[in-house]
């Protein structure tokens, strides 16, 4: 039972320490922008302003009050779901952003769904067949593919499959304001190009996590009572291997937080990365400020749960941590 | 990626002698993998660098109609026109230098400041040390692209700004892996001697800690160049470079997308391949040092 205790004590402490971060990153994203070396409201009306109607705005957008009560306000804002206004669209961010998640979580979905099972299967045909010829091509050209980066990737899966090569799939996504389930075809690059990022890392920690349960003694015991080698991989040594493949997994899909910026972008894809790169390039405050905080929380808390989740998957690590 | 608790036994005979960073890039050039990585990367390094010098027009030389193959153009031109009809290939040998420049200079600064961080985590263990990792792991909360943006909204998208907000979130990347590798050999008698014999604290971090872990950072040092390239061009892809009109092969891919579905791929297909070869060419030499450091002279399960 102590056991038992001691996991959820670990558990509670990372969880405290997620949400302390969470607090200091909130602080980050505020002190930022009392760092900008233009006032927003002169930036909003220009610099032919009177100083009359800068000083307006200043208080209709309530930078006229102590910094202090602007940092509870605005976090408050945030956590009871009212974050504010758009400087410039003057909508409320979320009328403004609020499909804009929902789209991004359904690319988010998509990618990892097509990733974890994919980089399964590749780690464990390599793991099966280690050191010939299909893993040590494949092991090199997922070295490779790792390194590129993400938008490199995206267009020359456009060059390969909508412009140059086969011309079978749309270059860019137009979805509007529909909804992106309604047009799967437009999905398959976007989400493609975030799997071709996180692939290589986790089929790579799944060979090596597998490589090694398959030379434990259970593992040979397995096979010596005649259990084939489908069953023995599987059912005997993948479920061993899960620990560091799920940390691994978790980190990619953190990854996706920072890697949708640039993909929806690419392919013109209506979420919050796309969001954020155009309200950067206008300068608006306030929709960059929930943005920033919307993505580092969604890496915050993926990398949490990839935390706590490998403390109760590996046995070992559970009964250390008591 | 993770930080594994050390546990020091005190026992010097025990603990695996630590490689020098020339021993570790010695055996990494006898692999394959790391010759092939050093020959892409000095080819790309040196087209960066040099390729302007032999470009046949000017970096901002109009040369006819934008969006143009070679053959349609009245001038000679290798790959045809891009947008605002300049010299596709002029600007290909243009926009390589920006981007590696700050890259190296981003890694640089990670690297130092990392470092020392690192070193001092380790050998003050305690407050300070839970103090600054604490710091490093706010700055780890944010995807290294997403802080990069936050920055450039602020202060504009200058070369400092770019340079210093990559080298600021790449520091605790290189903070951990230092601190990780310094502290099983802080416990370790020769510190102690050091210690002993009145050593400043500046010196020990110096001369004795330093060496032995500088293999491990070596590897990190060039997985954080290969990431840095990346970041650097992503956000130039963004459209956010210190100068929107200068050569940019990050930018020049946005710039000439339209291309794509014309009659011109070029513009996007030059950089796209330059990019993807530095990157494949950093990554291999990367992978041939971590090889090296880890004892791994062959393809093998043990990372």
């Amino acid at each position: 039972m102590s056991n038992g205790l001691g996991v959820a004590k670990f558990v509670l402490r990372r969880i405290l320490l997620g949400l302390l971060t969470l607090l200091l990153v909130s602080i980050i994203v505020f002190a930022a922008t009392q760092a900008l070396p233009s006032d927003p409201a002169t930036a909003i009306l220009g610099r032919n302003a009177t100083p009359a109607s800068v000083g307006a705005l200043r208080e209709a957008l309530g930078l006229d009050r102590p910094l202090l009560t602007q940092y509870f306000d605005w976090l408050g804002g945030i956590l009871t779901g009212d974050p504010g206004e758009s400087f410039n669209a003057r909508v409320p961010i979320l009328d403004y952003i609020g499909s804009r998640v929902i789209n991004s979580l359904f690319l988010l979905v998509l990618a990892s769904v097509a990733t974890i099972p994919l980089s399964l299967l590749l780690g464990a045909v390599q793991a099966r067949r280690r050191d010939r010829t299909f893993d040590q091509v494949s092991s090199f050209s997922m070295l490779g593919l790792a390194s590129i980066p993400e938008f490199v990737t995206g267009v020359i899966l456009v060059i390969l499959f909508s412009t140059g090569l086969f011309k079978v799939l749309p270059a860019v996504t137009q979805i509007g304001t529909d909804r992106p389930w309604s047009h799967l075809d437009q999905m398959v690059l976007p989400t493609l190009t975030l799997a071709l990022g996180a692939i290589p890392y986790i089929s790579r920690v799944t060979r090596a996590a597998l490589i090694e349960v398959l030379e434990s003694d259970y593992v040979e015991m397995a096979r010596l009572k005649g259990a084939p080698e489908r069953v023995v991989l599987w059912r005997h040594a993948m479920p061993n291997s899960l620990g560091p493949v799920f940390q691994v997994i978790a980190l990619n899909i953190a990854y996706f937080a920072g890697g949708v910026i640039v993909v929806e972008y690419l392919f013109n894809y209506p979420g919050v990365g796309g969001a954020l790169s155009a309200s950067v390039r206008v300068r608006d405050i306030p929709v960059i400020q929930f943005l920033v905080m919307v993505l580092a929380a969604v890496y915050v808390v993926t990398n949490l749960i990839a935390d706590v989740a490998t403390i109760l998957v590996t046995p070992r690590l559970r009964t250390r941590v008591s | 990626m993770t930080d594994i608790a050390e546990t020091s036994t005190g026992d010097d005979a025990a603990l695996p002698k630590p490689r020098k960073p020339l021993g570790v890039f010695r055996i990494a050039l006898r692999m394959w993998r790391t010759r092939i990585g050093l020959g892409i990367t000095a080819a790309l390094c040196l087209l960066a660098f040099f390729g302007r010098y032999f470009a046949p027009y000017g970096e901002n030389e109009g040369i006819g109609v934008a969006m143009k193959p070679a053959n349609e153009l009245k001038k000679d031109s290798l790959f045809g026109s891009g947008e605002l009809g300049r010299d596709i290939w002029t600007r290909f040998l243009y926009g390589g230098r920006p981007i590696l420049i700050s890259a190296v200079l981003a890694t640089a600064f990670a690297l130092v400041v990392g470092t020392v961080i690192g070193l001092v985590a380790a050998y003050n263990r305690g407050k300070l040390d839970d103090v600054l990792m604490r710091g490093m792991d706010v700055i780890l909360a944010f995807p290294q692209i997403i802080l990069a943006l936050l920055v450039l909204a602020m202060f504009g998208a200058s070369d400092e700004v770019i340079i210093l907000t990559v080298g600021v979130s790449t520091v605790p990347r290189i903070a951990r892996v230092v601190r990780g590798a310094t502290v099983s050999v802080v416990e370790r008698d020769f510190v102690s001697a050091a210690e002993a014999l009145g050593e400043s604290r500046q010196r020990i971090l110096r001369k004795e800690l330093l060496p032995n872990v500088s293999a491990p950072l070596l590897v990190e040092a060039n997985l954080r160049l290969t990431f840095s390239i990346a970041v650097i061009a992503g956000i130039a892809f963004l459209g956010f470079t210190s100068d929107p009109i200068s050569a940019n092969w990050g930018l020049m891919i946005n710039e000439n997308r339209s291309g794509l579905i014309g009659k011109q791929p070029w513009g996007t297909a030059l950089p796209v391949i330059a990019i993807a070869l530095l990157t494949i060419g950093t990554g291999l030499i990367g992978d041939g040092l971590s090889r090296a450091s880890a004892g791994v002279d062959r393809e093998r399960g043990d990372q």
